[in-house]
């Protein structure tokens, strides 16, 4: 199996990587057991995210996956954070071999699971 | 710097015996059965490489059946004498980190109607031979024992489990893929039938032996011409057969100062990698491992990225993490030593061969510490003192 060049530059260089202490929303899915597991931090300045980090346990399409939806969300509003699909985030990858679109492009869901416990902690869900 | 260890995979030929094999391709092509010179020098390689491969494990070249490979020599042993020797008895026991052919062989033998039975393994992966002889019975038609598992490297008591087995009329078969031409394996440790593969001993890919012990006979399923004393027709892959010969004869020569030669290269690998990087573990057996095995997980990341990571390198090596296996399970064998799933995705397995010396390992035993600290950075499991 072969992944792009864009998964591995992903996976080489990847961006955003890390936690923010404060964050205002965070959002993990997946589960060690599956072998892929992210969280999604964000910072929300006017509705818009203005920081995201992202740490994964997972193989090399889980960790490329979450670098770019964190490279597609910086800057955007909320709303179209939670626009964002999975599908989004594999195309913009040049495509992921079949067996790991299901498996480990999970980045998209923690995502909105952190757009929305921001939303929750501000009362608006 | 180019570092393979990943010789349970694949392994290259070795140049004398891929020179053994040239002339078979176009010029002595003859087919053994023909009667004519060019037929005659054919049947006299076809007999040569019998002979070979008989002697590296103490059998008569009239034992010896060539095949395609350990898949098909596992298929015709197990569904060959279970389905052979059915009236014997319906319940076959295999221990449950076999290769996955012999698993899969073993479902199709549930579906026609055997009752297969796993014999568990400990924590290093022996098979429990007090359980295994509870689970064999006057019932048992067949039992089949990896002589070593080529994942964990652990090597299994098969001399004790035949006698076991043929205490209670059982047949015994050892697949002994991983074994070959790493340990002594001899027919006489009570064998009745035993896997061979070419490849794994610096042969040829795509030919294989089974050893079959004289007097017993086996359901065939490659019916044709009746080759091979009717057990698996065609006619013969001829190169591929001088050239599993030809890699017996050499391993016979040669086995026992590399397997002390990797036993060292071993034990210096997994010395240095458990002492260099933290939350690092041995899976396997201490001592009764194969002497190319090294198999380490290493807690909080995942194998496949790990397998990335150290390509990058030039460093090649595998894992049993699910994110590589088609069926996107964890492997069965980490799984069956009682590793949790988390703990199974992240295992590198490291197989020796002839081309590692110690500036391999000493290169991998630099390159690691790095990969394993970049992972667990992004790792959401990583424990901060780790980071």
């Amino acid at each position: 199996m072969m992944y792009s060049e864009k998964v591995l530059d992903h996976f080489k260089n990847p961006r955003n990587v890390g936690e923010i202490e404060d964050a205002d929303g965070v959002g993990t899915v997946g589960n060690p057991v599956c072998g892929d597991m992210m969280s999604i931090y964000i910072k929300v300045k006017d509705d818009r995210i203005d920081d995201v980090k992202f740490k994964t346990f997972g193989c090399g399409a889980a960790i490329a996956t979450t670098s770019m939806t964190t490279e597609l969300a910086k800057g955007k509003t909320l709303d179209e954070a939670m626009e964002i699909t999975r599908q989004n985030v594999a195309d913009e990858l040049g495509g992921l071999p079949p067996v790991k679109m299901h498996c480990s492009n999970l980045a998209a869901d923690a995502l909105h699971e952190a757009v929305k416990d921001y939303r929750k902690k501000k009362g608006e869900a | 710097m180019e570092t393979y260890m990943d010789h349970a995979a694949a392994r290259p030929v070795d140049p004398r015996v891929l020179e053994a094999m040239k002339p078979y391709f176009s010029e002595s092509y003859g087919n053994p059965a023909s009667f004519h010179s060019k037929g005659f020098e054919s049947l006299k390689a076809l007999d040569e490489a019998r002979r070979q491969v008989a002697s590296l494990i103490g059998a008569q070249d009239s034992e010896i059946v060539f095949t395609s490979g350990a898949t098909e020599s596992n298929n015709l042993a197990i569904l060959g004498a279970a389905q052979r020797y059915r009236k014997r008895g319906k319940r076959v026991v295999i221990s449950e980190i076999e290769h996955i052919s012999v698993i899969n062989i073993s479902k199709e033998l549930t579906r026609q109607g055997f009752e297969v039975v796993n014999a568990p393994v400990d924590s290093e992966g022996l098979v429990d031979l007090e359980q295994f002889k509870g689970l064999v019975n006057d019932d048992t038609v067949l039992v089949s024992i990896m002589a070593a598992n080529g994942e964990i490297g652990t090597i299994q008591p098969i001399e004790q489990a035949a006698k076991i087995a043929h205490d209670h009329g059982s047949l015994f078969h050892t697949d002994a893929t991983a074994a070959v031409g790493q340990i002594r394996l001899d027919v006489s440790m009570g064998l009745d039938f035993m896997t061979l593969s070419s490849n794994d001993i610096y042969g040829p890919k795509g030919v294989g032996a089974l050893y079959v012990k004289k007097g017993l006979r086996l359901k065939p399923h490659m019916i044709g011409g009746g080759q091979e004393g009717g057990l698996r027709s065609g006619s013969e892959n001829i190169p591929g057969i001088v050239g599993i010969g030809k890699a017996a004869e050499i391993i016979a020569g040669e086995m026992g100062e590399e397997a002390k030669r990797l036993s060292a290269l071993r034990d210096k690998l997994i010395e240095e990698v458990l002492e260099a990087v933290p939350e690092s573990h041995l899976n396997g057996h201490p001592t009764e491992r194969l002497p190319n095995n090294a198999n380490i997980r290493f807690s909080f990341i995942e194998g496949e990225a790990l397998l990335l990571s150290l390509s990058d390198l030039g460093i090649s090596v595998s894992s049993g993490s699910a994110c590589v296996a088609k069926t996107l399970e964890p492997s069965h064998v980490l799984r069956a030593l009682g590793l949790k799933h988390e703990e199974a995705h992240g295992s590198l397995v490291f197989t020796l061969g002839k081309s590692n010396r110690d500036e391999d390992v000493e290169y991998v035993v630099q390159s690691l510490p790095g990969v394993v600290k970049r992972l667990r950075a992004m790792s959401p499991l990583t424990p901060k003192e780790l980071i």
